[in-house]
């Protein structure tokens, strides 16, 4: 048996899967501020619905949007240095340069700068300087500084100066939590430099969160390990979750679509996930979701650690529906009525025209009073519901990124507007349950590696390079407690860089494999996952 | 460019008009010329230490000012990991300066598509000189040579070459295109970024040599495509502003890209609709976007502008970014007259970049 564990902003959801993935019980709970009274309640309460033994669960896995919610309510952040190594060079540019001031002021923000760092093809630009590191500890010290974020140049190119910086810092401010760049970011300094602050300035909080989930489960009477999800899909260790806590971001819409494909039984789909005001479209890959290629900003902070690729139209339940006299164009949406519609829409009541009353009108959901809305011309209803399909259906088809035809799963309040087959895409398929889909896309036991480093393709040598970086993903994958035999290599990824000689190619691949589960495994016996999860 | 001439025309940059600047400069890098957001960081960061840039129109150059381009060289996706040091960009000006003996008047933007858009407005910042309203192409392209300076007979060297780690080169070549194979090799040897000052002229040379008010022209259309502001069909009103037309509205369904040399060269794939429904269109770029086509005709090549716009916002979209599913308008707008003369086609043409193609330029375009 796993347990599942989503704590979201209003509810937390969990599940008790068997052996075999099918859900053995569901419950839903309101979210707690302390995390670990929620978790308890919501251990208690599987329990309550079906009895099981704590010594028979295997694993716990949990996601979380709190650390998220503490970066945008800038609340409970530590005070915070950012050490970037790379004098002379950078120096135009200094540390959260582009922040909102708002935020540098909550996790009191200080910014040194210091020699070291690496050129793209792997050369120094500068040397390592100890002493000059011993000052700014000093420097740190003196205000108060209680966690570090250090970021050298072209470090996803060499790990060395990060790895060294970090050895005298732990020396001179013992008590200090160090994140390093390398380990959260990817090309593009200052984004991965964000990043890797606002990691930082959550490592209390995330120790805090760890300790609570620890002594949540443990007082349930289950000595199974704990694993986090990730924004990607996968799980981490807790003792990388107390190391990495932005990797936890956006968990929540991943756990989501994992959810939604899990319990429609297909893995590469489009989910959509029809609210009160938007449509929200992802694609998965083999279960996971597609990744935002570009700079994702969080809070206002622009970063590049790796988010899901979502793209919202403005359709939902709530949509205000327009026009459509004497045959002219239907509008539905992008204003909607939102948390109003029991009030506002004919159905309910009201005196407002919106996409559920559509929904209502068309025989498609049984939502409040029907015969209000039995007046309605057939005519606009068709042509209403051909615009929501056709809007979706281009959502989808933007998401796509091949011609074949693509597996539509829809989830959430407002999927009754969609019709059973969208243009261009295929079936649409309803997943029921989808009430814990949060919960069960936690439970979902996958753990991954990845490569993303600028290689050297000499010609001619683009296959041995391409195999090394496979190799080395799949490793990783081992490392993170991956059974070896069912990894696999989920993308490939090659980029050659513009305006840079030599065949300078960006060469990124994942590989995910199926999390290791020795029975009786203990997390205390467990040894943390190694810290390099990315190249 | 008529268009030009059409825009307010700026005095002066400040912080907004640095961001005004960094959209429409994407616009004119049609597909490449790095993402300007880096120099847009640094221009604001200028600013904020030394306040506004003063921006001297062409027109007004006196004919005994001296004026020094500056830039950034090699590969935008180096210098958005290896940013500039404080005073690089400043330095560049400087170590040319020193070298000519001579005092600058003004600093001058050699490309205002893309990155190199905001890099001068750093060091005039920095150096408390004014800025010319106006570049050496109107738009991107790879190649140091490839401005139309190099038609109008000024020199590329003597020029400065600096990097971070306070090494420079100072280079004398015997011709453009020996200077952009020299500032090259020595921009790989420095890391692949380097600040460099080329160029130098007088008031005079750059009225005849550049092009005039490319900066409040990318500031114009930066504002046209303020996010929230923008009308039904942005890519309609860019091509308006740029005297251009939207030659096809399309959706990329594949693309293909070739490792080559230092250059993204590649081919998008386009499925086109309206006027060209059922039809494939096809974008060749080697950084910039090249040569636009359809099964059977050259629609538009280089030098003219090829702008691949996301027909929803009018961003441009560079040649790395583009993917499946991206809807795009395709705009093209004359180049600079300049540049459809014989010598600028084979400066800049489709055969300068190893097309077999004639260029096909945009008609109705006064020359």
């Amino acid at each position: 048996m796993r347990i599942g564990i989503d704590v979201g902003g209003t509810n937390t959801d969990a599940v008790l899967l068997g052996d075999d993935d099918a859900v053995l019980a569901a419950v839903k709970s309101p979210t707690t501020s302390d995390v670990s009274s929620g978790i308890t309640a919501s251990l208690a309460a599987l329990q309550g619905v079906r009895a099981f033994d704590p010594a028979g669960v295997r694993a716990v896995m949990i996601g979380t949007t709190h650390f998220i919610n503490a970066l945008v309510e800038a609340r409970r952040l530590a005070p915070t240095a950012a050490l970037r190594l790379g004098l002379p060079a950078t120096a135009a540019l200094p540390p959260m340069v582009d922040w909102p001031q708002r935020l540098v002021t909550a996790v009191s923000g200080r910014a040194y700068l210091a020699h070291g760092g690496h050129e793209f093809d792997g050369r120094t630009i500068s040397e390592l300087d100890p002493d000059e590191l011993r000052r700014h500890a000093a420097d740190m010290a003196a205000h108060g500084v209680r966690s570090v974020a250090i970021t050298s140049v072209f470090s996803p190119v060499n790990t060395e100066f990060e790895l060294r910086a970090a050895e005298v810092l732990a020396e001179e401010l013992p008590d200090v939590a160090i994140s390093l760049s390398h380990q959260i970011g990817r090309i593009g300094l200052l984004e991965r430099e964000n990043a890797t602050v606002v990691n930082a300035a959550l490592r209390e909080l995330a120790s805090d969160i760890v300790g609570g989930l620890f002594s949540a489960v443990a007082g349930a009477g289950i000595d199974a390990p704990i694993y986090l999800s990730q924004n990607d899909g996968t799980l981490m260790d807790v003792e990388h979750a107390r190391r990495y806590p932005v990797s936890t971001f956006a968990s929540g819409p991943t756990n989501s679509m994992r959810g939604a494909a899990v319990l429609s039984g297909v893995t590469t789909c489009a989910v959509v996930d029809v609210g009160g005001t938007t449509s929200d479209v992802g694609v998965l890959n083999r279960g996971f979701p597609r990744e935002a290629t570009t700079e994702v900003s969080v809070a206002g902070i622009r970063t590049n650690f790796r988010m899901p690729d979502v793209l919202s139209i403005g359709i939902g339940g709530g949509s205000l529906v327009r026009g459509g006299s004497d045959g002219g164009p239907v509008a539905v949406g992008p204003d909607s009525v939102g948390y109003r519609l029991t009030e506002r829409a004919l159905v309910f009541g009201g005196d407002t025209l919106t996409a559920t009353d559509i929904a209502v009108a068309a025989g498609r959901a049984d939502i409040g009073d029907a015969s209000l809305v039995a007046h309605l011309d057939r005519d606009l209803v068709r042509a209403a519901l051909a615009r929501i399909a056709a809007d979706v259906a281009d959502a989808v088809d933007r998401m796509r990124t091949s011609s074949q035809p693509l597996p539509v799963v829809a989830v959430g309040g407002g999927s009754v507007l969609l019709p059973d087959h969208l243009a261009g895409s295929g079936e649409v398929l309803r997943p029921e349950n989808f009430a814990v889909a949060n919960a069960i896309g936690a439970a979902i036991a996958q753990v991954g590696g990845e490569v993303d480093r600028v290689f050297t393709i000499e010609p001619g040598r683009r296959g041995d390079v391409l195999e090394a970086a496979r190799a080395e993903a799949v490793e990783r994958a081992v490392a993170n407690g991956a059974v070896p035999s069912s990894v696999e290599v989920l993308e490939i990824d090659e980029v050659p860089l513009p305006y840079l000689p030599g065949g300078a190619t960006r060469i990124r691949v994942k590989a995910v494999g199926d999390l290791s589960l020795a029975p009786g495994a203990s997390s205390e016996r467990r040894q943390p996952a190694a810290a390099g999860s990315r190249a | 460019m008529s268009s030009a001439t059409a825009s307010r025309q700026l005095r002066q940059v400040g912080l907004d008009e640095v961001r005004a600047i960094s959209r429409g400069a994407a616009v004119l890098g049609t597909g490449g010329g790095g993402d300007p957001h880096i120099g847009a960081l640094m221009a604001a960061a200028a600013i904020r230490a030394h306040g506004p840039v003063a921006l001297t129109p062409l027109a007004e150059l006196p004919d005994d000012a001296v004026v020094l381009p500056v830039a950034m060289m090699g590969a935008p996706t180096v210098m958005v990991e290896k940013i500039p040091s404080a005073d690089q960009v400043g330095r560049a000006v400087d170590v040319l300066t020193r070298h000519l003996g001579l005092r600058v008047t003004h600093v001058a933007c050699i490309e205002a598509g893309g990155v190199n858009s905001l890099v001068p407005v750093a060091a005039a910042a920095e150096l408390g000189l004014p800025l010319v309203d106006g570049d050496g192409m109107g738009r991107a392209f790879p190649e140091l040579q490839q401005v139309l300076l190099t038609l109008t007979g000024v020199r590329a060297t003597p020029m400065a070459v600096v990097d971070e780690k306070g090494n420079c080169a100072v280079l004398d070549a015997v011709d453009n295109r020996w200077a952009e194979r020299l500032a090259r090799s020595v921009t790989i040897d420095m890391g692949c970024s380097a600040m460099i000052s080329n160029y130098a002229m007088d008031g005079s040379a750059a009225r005849r040599g550049l092009v005039p008010g490319t900066l409040s022209l990318a500031a114009s259309l930066g504002a046209l495509l303020e996010p929230g502001t923008t009308g039904d069909d942005p890519a309609a009103a860019v091509a308006e502003h740029l005297g251009g037309r939207v030659v096809a509205r399309a959706k990329v369904v594949d693309v293909e890209r070739r490792t080559t040399t230092g250059f993204a060269r590649g081919t998008a794939v386009l499925e086109g609709s309206e006027e060209h429904a059922g039809s494939t269109l096809t974008v060749d770029f080697q950084n910039e976007n090249l040569v636009l086509r359809t099964p059977d005709r050259v629609l538009a090549t280089a030098p003219d502008l090829i702008c691949l716009l996301d027909t929803a916002t009018g961003a441009a979209i560079t040649t790395e970014a583009l993917r499946f599913g991206h809807r795009v308008s395709a705009v093209v707008a004359p180049c600079d007259p300049r540049w459809r003369t014989p010598e600028g086609l084979a400066l800049a043409g489709p055969s300068a970049f190893g097309y077999p193609d004639d260029a096909v330029l945009l008609e109705g375009v006064p020359a």
